[in-house]
């Protein structure tokens, strides 16, 4: 396969073919095209473009414009009161679960960056070599990913539970691993590595088979270790997997939910903001004012880690 | 992919893979798999253990605690299945997975040829919108799109409340919009790394922009898009937010809401839920199983072996 | 190709007003769709031909997913249908989404009657509009105490509810256990406290608890509430007109952090279930919970279960109130046809309907008096006994309050005292300020 990209691609191959000057040629390209390649080329963005607008992103506009409400979501939207930042100063100053719920989100954020998503990537590393049962090995890893959620809920009630758990029944403890506000985080990060590893390992399997495998012999005939190899040569080749792989990671610690949802739906020492956002949003309680605002302070923390993607992205795509 | 491949229990793996190979075991090699072999022992032992305990019943578990042996039933699976009404529910479930994992990779790629094909400064932004929409907190969207979706008239035949809600097309275009993000991300970066003489071959035959969208990228494109069609299965499949906030006809809930008519309004037998959930994995094991080399394969974003 | 024309003719109407300037093209959003979806897969979307306007039918919205309940509802179905030729269609939700959903489910398209619950609950929403009035229905029914009419009656004194069934709390014990050690039901705290005293001598927790789950918590504080400050208080307290921050709380949750010790540790990672599986092992003496605690009972335990009321703290206030929510029917907004919606609330709060639910489920009590009873088990004739000697009937603190207040305020604010017993101060202003907060909205 030759290579000679009209566009830059991610490069995940070495030795990039030095950028093809673009400039010339794409407007050329464009008047090449025929009145009804240019119609296909407006749907086929409009259309998909159109729906995620429409059942994302204005909702999204709509939950920030909410979130200066008190509205209780019930009754037409003209009968909504305007309260300016009062939901705001009320999260921050009166809501205590707060500032714990902010804290979790960091220490999941963590936990995951610093411990599963390696590991996970380490297990791949492992995979990829040809070994036998690897199917297997990457069956059970990845077998939590596609569990529904009442199941895992349940499979680690049976593990932690204080009175009748597996764990403590082995260790011969007490422990209150779901009840105690200072173990429970712990006990639940593990569970959700546990679900958080298999993922990671399948993507970045995924790109470690795509690596050239010439790459690799030439650094053996070199004499370099294997951990070397790793590191200093297939790590950076790898580049838009890494990429794919933080994303998740971020993407899955920012939305972090159900599994703190099955336990004790975000409270006692497990809150976190998307489970805040959903005590007050959904169900009977219904401050949706206030509820959007927390809503709010989530989007704007996504944005942050969504602006730093784009701007990495952005790079990648101008190299 | 043969079909013994699918139905093979991942168990019997290793087994078969003791057959004397070319290659004498190493002793890194036994380490290796030492390793391995005790990772995958832990993460499979909670399901395992929930395994056991929906085979259990739960007066004798009630009594012995869990940790405990005896009071082996099958009793919990039968009463799921009835209870919880699996039969329907999974015929819900199929009707808004399939067309959701269809409509999903169908736009996605759409939007991905696209950002792929040219190079736009608008790429960027569409990227962004379409990733970013993925990074959106659900429940936080709720209220208002529920409010868009009472406002939304279908026709009768389309659905009996005449409203988006509690119609299975407004679950479906739900669940696309929101798994967009991600396949768009995914496949952009795929077909950006295919060869773009394609392109240039098929604009010299006078292909226009549809065929070489259908004809040349998306026969190339399928190992990636086998590999989402998985995932996609699988998140849909187990979505059940969408499923209980805009729908409320409990006859149509998919098989994954469902599962909680087996927790009783105070009283739940978690026996019977775990047979329950085991039920509900099935599918999603099977498409796994079916799909598995094609996902490796697929997954491989955009690197190419050369 | 009549498919994807009209699904392009919704797709259209989806786009929100802001952008219904490019409208036009959403059109063809359509045309894709049914171009991948043109198979009949979607066919069960428009099932359902037979629309309301037939006069022989109504539906109900249930919350009684669980399998006897859920059967009993359907035999009422059945006697309605004998009884007057109407068929109820039955819209089963199980119990949590129902109760999650119901904001959204009163504001789509309810069903024409739809299970609730008495109380704030209920007044919430008649408050709102969002349900029906059926005063006139209520010159119809009898067999309903004058506290049931009160508890299905709004705030303009127009009656929105048709109560069908009720469990009381109370602190539940196994008889073998107490007559094997020798046990005096309590009248007084003081004699509550020296039974748990001894109850720990003879090595058992002596009051079982759990509150994984948030809810059970409030059981101990409603009565502890009812038993130091009286009903009216409660009640006052609950609809946001007395402090949380005066002596009379603090009282409440002094007297609490006294009885804590002998309340069964680490609760707040225990279900309800694995603190009634400690009683019903013998290794709690008693455990504060509603009726529906006997169901993680055998069937062969059930004469073993037992019961008395939370004992007295202050005499002036006596031990006569208690906790007892009740369930039952209300009328939606809009029904398709109110004459049979009506028809289906009187059929269901009348004496036939009580005789097939006692009939059927001896887990619950009926609300209508006039019920045959003669089936109820030893233990559902002494609920329905306590209930029925009981001054003042208060529905359960989320019941009794705003929802909002209850579950993203008061939860967390008793966990956190389960945790920390001795910051009541801190505790009680962190609530007052939450409740202004929410009360004034």
């Amino acid at each position: 396969m030759s290579d000679l990209p009209l566009i830059q691609a991610d490069h995940a191959v070495p030795a990039p073919t030095p950028a093809t000057p673009t400039r010339g040629g794409r407007g050329r390209r464009l008047r090449l095209l025929s009145r009804t390649d240019r119609v296909v080329i407006t749907l086929m963005v409009l259309v998909p473009l159109l729906l995620v607008v429409a059942l994302v992103w204005f909702p999204a506009l709509a939950t920030v414009a909410l979130s200066g409400t008190d509205w209780d979501g019930i009754g037409p939207l003209s009968e909504i009161d305007w309260v300016g930042g009062r939901n705001y100063s009320d999260v921050v100053n009166i809501y205590p679960p707060f500032v714990p719920a902010m804290q979790n989100n960091l220490l999941w954020l963590a936990a995951l960056f610093v411990v599963a998503t390696p590991f996970g990537m380490f297990l791949a590393v492992l995979l990829d070599k040809e070994i036998r049962g690897s199917r297997f090995y990457q069956t059970a890893l990845y077998l939590p990913v596609v569990l529904s959620l009442a199941l895992i809920g349940f499979v680690w009630q049976l593990i932690y539970s204080r009175d009748q758990g597996l764990l403590n029944a082995v260790l011969g403890s007490q422990t209150d691993w779901y009840g105690d506000p200072n173990v429970n985080i712990w006990a639940v990060l593990v569970a959700a590595g546990w679900r958080h590893v298999g993922y990671i390992m399948l993507l970045y399997l995924a790109g470690l088979k795509g690596v050239d495998p010439s790459l690799r012999e030439a650094a053996s005939v070199d004499g370099a270790s294997e951990t070397s190899t790793f590191f200093r040569v297939i790590f950076p080749v790898l580049r838009p997997i890494n990429i794919i792989v933080l994303v998740v990671t971020v993407i899955e610690s920012l939305r972090a939910f159900d599994l703190v949802w099955v336990i004790n739906k975000g409270r006692n020492g497990l809150e976190l903001i998307s489970a805040l956002v959903t005590q007050n949003v959904v169900g009977e309680a219904s401050r949706i004012g206030f509820g959007s605002a927390l809503a709010t302070i989530m989007l704007a923390v996504s944005l942050v880690f969504i602006t730093v993607y784009l701007a990495v992205v952005m790079r990648e795509n101008r190299r | 992919m043969s079909a013994s491949t699918t139905t093979r229990p991942p168990t019997s793996e290793p087994a078969s893979g003791a057959a004397p190979r070319r290659r004498p075991l190493r002793p890194a090699r036994v380490a290796l798999h030492l390793f391995l072999g005790a990772v995958a022992v832990g993460w499979l032992f909670p399901i395992l253990w929930a395994v056991l305990t929906s085979l259990r019943s739960y007066e004798y578990t009630a009594a012995n605690g869990y940790v405990s042996f005896g009071g082996w039933t099958f009793d919990n699976y039968v009463t799921a299945w009835q209870t919880a009404e699996f039969g329907k529910h999974f015929l819900n479930s199929v009707y808004i997975t399939v067309p959701a994992v269809l409509l999903t990779l169908f736009l996605a790629s759409c939007v991905a040829f696209v950002i792929a094909r040219f190079s736009w400064k608008l790429n960027i932004v569409l990227l962004g919108l379409f990733t970013a929409a993925n990074l959106l907190p659900q429940q936080a969207l709720l209220i208002p799109l529920f409010r868009i979706f009472t406002e939304v008239p279908l026709p009768e035949f389309m659905s009996d409340s005449e409203l988006l809600y509690d119609s299975y097309w407004g679950l479906i275009l739900v669940n696309v919009a929101f798994q967009c993000g991600f396949c768009v991300f995914v496949l952009s970066n795929y077909m950006k790394a295919l060869p773009r003489d394609l392109y240039e071959a098929a604009m010299v035959d006078g292909a226009s922009i549809w065929r070489q969208y259908w004809q040349v990228t998306m026969p190339l494109c399928r190992p990636a898009l086998a590999a989402l069609a998985t995932l996609e299965v699988t998140w849909i499949y187990n979505e059940f937010f969408w499923a209980t906030v805009l729908m409320r006809t409990g006859d149509k809930f998919p098989v994954t809401s469902s599962l909680n008519n087996l927790r009783g309004e105070f009283f739940t037998d978690n026996n019977l839920v775990s047979a329950g959930s085991v039920l509900v994995a099935i599918p999603t094991l099977v498409i796994f199983f079916l799909l598995q080399k094609q996902f490796v394969k697929g997954l491989t974003l955009g690197a190419s072996k050369g | 190709m009549s498919r994807p024309r009209t699904e392009a003719e919704y797709l259209s109407r989806l786009v929100p007003s802001s952008v219904a300037g490019i409208g036009r093209r959403s059109l063809l959003t359509g045309v894709g769709a049914g171009a991948l979806l043109g198979t009949g897969l979607l066919a069960g979307c428009g099932s359902d031909s037979g629309s309301g306007s037939d006069s022989k039918e109504v539906s109900v919205g249930s919350n009684q997913s669980d399998p006897k309940p859920k059967d009993v509802i359907a035999k009422v179905m059945d006697g309605f249908k004998t009884s007057s030729g109407i068929t109820a269609s039955i819209n089963t939700v199980d119990h949590n989404t129902y109760q999650e959903n119901i904001n959204n489910y009163l504001q789509g398209k309810p069903d024409d009657v739809f299970m609730w619950f008495a109380g704030y609950r209920m007044r919430f929403f008649a408050g709102k509009g969002l349900a029906g009035d059926i005063s006139d229905l209520w010159g119809k029914l009898s067999g309903y105490s004058d506290a049931f009419k009160k508890a299905s009656t709004g705030d303009d004194g127009k009656q929105y509810f048709v109560p069908s069934s009720y469990y009381p709390w109370a602190m539940f014990y196994r008889k073998s256990v107490w007559k094997q050690h020798g046990y005096q039901v309590p009248t007084t705290l003081d004699q509550l406290t020296a039974l748990s005293a001894q109850m720990k001598r003879d090595g058992l927790t002596p009051i079982a608890f759990a509150d994984k789950d948030g809810w059970p918590a409030m059981g101990t504080f409603d009565i502890l509430n009812l038993r130091i400050n009286g009903y009216q208080f409660h009640i006052d307290l609950m609809a946001g007109k007395e402090a949380w921050t005066s002596d009379k709380v603090k009282k409440v949750f002094d007297t609490w952090a006294g009885l804590l010790p002998l309340h069964q540790p680490d609760s707040l990672g225990r279900t309800w279930q694995e603190a009634a599986q400690s009683l019903q092992q013998k290794k709690s003496g008693m455990y504060l919970l509603g009726l529906f605690v006997a169901q993680q009972f055998g069937n062969d335990e059930q004469d073993d279960i037992d019961f008395f009321t939370f004992p007295e703290i202050d005499p002036a206030i006596g031990a006569k109130a208690l906790d007892a929510p009740i369930d039952g029917y209300m009328l939606a907004r809009k029904p398709k046809s109110e004459a049979n919606a009506k028809k289906l609330l009187e059929y269901v709060g009348s004496k036939e309907a009580a005789d097939i639910t006692v009939k059927n489920d001896p887990t619950t009590l009926v609300a209508n008096s006039g019920a045959d009873t003669s089936g109820y088990t030893a233990l559902q004739k002494k609920a329905a006994e306590l209930v029925g000697s009981a001054t003042e009937i208060a529905q359960f603190l989320d019941r009794d309050t705003r929802p909002d207040f209850a579950s993203t305020v008061i939860i967390p604010a008793l966990q956190q005292f389960i945790k920390n017993p001795r910051d009541i101060d801190g505790l009680v202003n962190s609530i007052e300020n939450q409740k202004k907060s929410i009360f004034t909205s």
